[in-house]
């Protein structure tokens, strides 16, 4: 208070500057803008939905493998290991080796992806053997795994595992069976670490070399490509995840912007009529409220049976769209009568508005706000939506890859290639969580009064 | 207050009728029939056989039929499991899928009113921030993935004990109960969190907290009896939603965790399209979920005055 002085209390000079407003006038869009930059996480969250976006429309343009095509040399093949693969002969067969060294179960010569030669001695008291192969050790509850073979003699100490064979670790388990065939608690396993091989014919055939190449046997070649790993149908991973997202998104955005338009066309007819026609219209969206969604959504999907060729994608886009609508169509029209009985209405009217006018200039852009908020928050529910169904196998039809089915497929096989479920999980949790982050930001940003509401 | 229970269950009794009629039909419009997926057969087998399910009758007569059965409370026999009744199924398998969503609203609501009163006590500061993370990865990470991934936790801790200390799969004693129930009320949880934690913020800033403040009530009464209390309300209004969150999402987590409950058969039901397994089921659940929302609804009207005076 002290600083002041006299020349403080002078008049200013009367002038058009000090009535002049400095800052520019914002309208509500960029003033939204302004509050939505200013919060991090919505600003994040929008950058990896615009990410997401890019991977789906630009990443196939720039990853050009097929989704469909199986590499059957890398199935199930988890990303980042190597992918050499050893030439060596064709297969021959192969009858046993009287003269092989060693005792007990043992290998007959070094265990690829091409064949396992094992061979063993009669165990005490066995009648015959059998041959299991696990992908974990026996265990104390003597889980031996799938059985291989069974041989109901002590003549043939051998045995060629040709089935389905991939690089890694196997457990080889050897079973004394009794007179009857039964198993005998004696048994003999064998860890065996597999490498994986190829022969020159089958190299040329899948395009990993030229068909005139110099290739000896013992020479190692180079598999494809495959930076995420592949499924268990040996295809792509990451161009199968491209195509998912397609699908996901497609979903996951298409059907809310559907229904949403229609509740705010629906919302806004009802909320302008006002009177019965209203007191119907609400009737009716309370009755579409009460339907079990998932219930329905499963109905609708065995009723438009998805024929050979369809991926299902377009039942699943109708069934959201005729049950989801009631709730835009509620907020509208709540939104629409506040709207009506304000000032600015009668304004326009007096002005000599005439009501669609009235509707499409003052009234739906002030729902906006909220519209938009909507369906922000409405399309990680439809990505949700989308992955429980196919996860339960009610979504899109196989081979049509979507996350959620790629997830469905992924599960199966989660203990031994858990890369298979966990990709498609990450982009379904990622997806859902940046359009949650970024419907908060939104819901702050554009209507101070929704703040903190949940 | 009375008659609007009656005009809430005359509503639930005509939204089950819906579902019912749109479920039959739906049904009907399936390409080929209910028979056509069976081992070939001879004419007469498949007419006999078309008798016995009352095929042979024109639509509306098997309409008329399946609308009178269920006011009697049968759903018919399975088209799969040849002379099982849909009843004894449903009767068989539902107390699993009880006995599972009863624990997981258990969990869902007591942990997410404890979990949002705290973060709403400890407001901006680290436990706060914490909860609210994982609520976020809890409403974020669908639930067959959280399924699988504690079964995967599972399987290791299984391994690295050397013996089963939770089972992985299956169903039976209370611990196979555990992890499901978790898993399945996870979201619901995550939610309610949200929602308690907003309601806990609204209601510290309220008059009467300020009144029991300054008459020197202590913290901890005002806090049990003065926030918790109130802010405990609009939960309690989504525990319809929640209901139904829980007992659909059930079909997952049945599935994953193998457990023999009503909605993994539901499932299995509509994979292998047994028509009338999925008629009953799909009429039972809707009629369950339709007046669990009327009975969340007019309990609130119980708890809340308020809501009484406005109806």
């Amino acid at each position: 208070m002290s600083d002041l002085s006299t020349a403080d209390f002078q008049p200013l000079e009367i002038g058009r500057e000090s009535e002049v407003i400095s800052r520019p006038s914002l309208s509500y869009w960029q003033d939204a803008w302004i509050r939505l930059k200013a919060n991090r996480r919505a600003l994040v969250s929008l950058y990896i939905v615009i990410g997401l976006l890019a991977f789906t429309l630009v990443g196939p343009m720039l990853w050009t493998v097929d989704p469909a095509r199986q590499d059957l040399d890398q199935v199930s093949q988890p990303p980042g290991t190597d992918r050499i693969a050893t030439v060596v002969a064709p297969y021959e067969p192969w009858f046993g080796d009287e003269n092989l060294p060693g005792q007990g179960l043992r290998l007959a010569e070094e265990a690829t992806t091409q064949v396992v030669r094992l061979q063993w001695d009669v165990l005490p008291g066995a009648n015959g053997h059998r041959v299991y192969r696990n992908l974990f050790p026996v265990g104390p509850e003597l889980a031996y795994g799938i059985p291989l073979a069974e041989i109901l003699n002590n003549d043939t100490l051998y045995f060629e595992d040709r089935l389905d064979l991939k690089p890694g670790n196997y457990f080889y388990s050897v079973v004394a069976l009794g007179p009857r065939g039964e198993i005998l608690d004696e048994y003999e396993t064998l860890e065996v670490d597999i490498e994986r091989v190829t022969t020159v014919a089958e190299a040329i055939d899948r395009n990993l070399v030229s068909a005139d190449a110099d290739i000896q046997d013992g020479d190692q070649i180079a598999l494809e490509w495959h930076p995420l790993g592949t499924d268990y149908l040996g295809r792509d991973m990451l161009a199968r995840l491209m195509a998912g997202a397609r699908v996901s998104l497609f979903i996951g955005i298409g059907a809310p912007f559907l229904f949403v338009l229609f509740g705010v066309f629906y919302g806004s007819v009802a909320g302008f009529m006002g009177g019965r026609a209203d007191q119907f219209m609400m009737r009716t969206a309370d009755f579409v409220v009460a339907l079990p969604f998932l219930l329905f959504m499963i109905v609708f999907k065995i009723a438009f049976g998805i024929g050979p060729g369809e991926s299902g994608v377009f039942p699943m886009l109708v069934a959201m769209v005729v049950l989801l609508w009631p709730a835009t169509a509620r907020l509208v029209r709540g939104q629409i009568l506040q709207i009506r009985e304000q000032g600015y209405i009668d304004a326009s009217r007096l002005l000599g508005a005439k009501t669609p006018y009235l509707v499409f200039r003052h009234m739906i852009p002030n729902t906006l706000g909220v519209v938009l908020v909507t369906l922000t928050f409405a399309i990680p529910s439809a990505i949700f939506t989308e992955a429980f169904l196919s996860f339960i196998g009610m979504g899109v039809a196989p081979p049509t890859p979507s996350w959620g089915s790629m997830s469905n497929e992924g599960i199966k096989t989660m203990l031994t290639t858990p890369h298979e479920l966990i990709f498609p999980a990450i982009f379904i949790s990622l997806t859902v969580l940046a359009f949650n982050l970024l419907g908060d930001g939104l819901r702050d940003a554009l209507d101070a009064r929704m703040r903190n509401q949940e | 207050m009375w008659m609007y229970i009656l005009k809430r269950l005359l509503q639930g009794v005509l939204t089950v009728w819906f579902i019912a009629t749109a479920t039959f039909f739906a049904m009907h419009n399936v390409p080929g029939d209910p028979l056509s997926n069976e081992r070939a057969m001879t004419e007469i087998t498949r007419a006999n056989l078309e008798a016995k399910y009352g095929l042979d009758q024109p639509l509306f007569t098997q309409y008329r039929i399946f609308l009178v059965n269920l006011l009697q409370g049968d759903f018919g026999i399975s088209f799969v499991q040849e002379n099982r009744e849909v009843n004894d199924i449903i009767r068989e398998h539902f107390p699993v899928s009880a006995i599972l969503g009863v624990l997981a609203v258990i969990f869902a609501a007591t942990g997410g009113v404890l979990l949002g009163a705290l973060t709403a006590l400890y407001r901006n500061r680290l436990p706060d921030y914490i909860i609210m993370f994982l609520v976020i990865l809890g409403i974020s990470v669908p639930s067959f993935v959280v399924a699988a991934l504690s079964q995967l936790t599972l399987v290791t801790l299984n391994t690295a004990v050397g013996r089963t200390l939770i089972p992985v799969a299956g169903w039976g004693t209370i611990m196979h109960m555990l992890v499901p129930a978790l898993v399945l009320g996870l979201s619901t949880m995550a939610y309610l969190t949200r929602l308690m934690r907003s309601s806990m913020l609204e209601v510290t800033s309220s008059d009467y907290v300020r009144t029991a403040k300054s008459k020197g009530a202590p913290p901890t009464r005002i806090f049990t009896h003065h926030q918790l209390r109130n802010a405990v309300l609009p939960v309690v209004t989504v525990l319809g939603p929640a209901i139904a969150a829980i007992t659909t999402g059930g079909f997952v987590v049945e599935l994953v965790f193998a457990i023999p409950g009503l909605g993994r058969y539901f499932v299995e039901a509509v994979q292998q399209l047994d028509y009338t397994v999925i008629m009953g089921t799909t009429v039972f659940y809707g009629a369950f979920l339709v007046f669990m929302v009327i009975l969340v609804d007019v309990v609130y009207g119980f708890i809340d005055p308020r809501v009484r005076l406005e109806k």
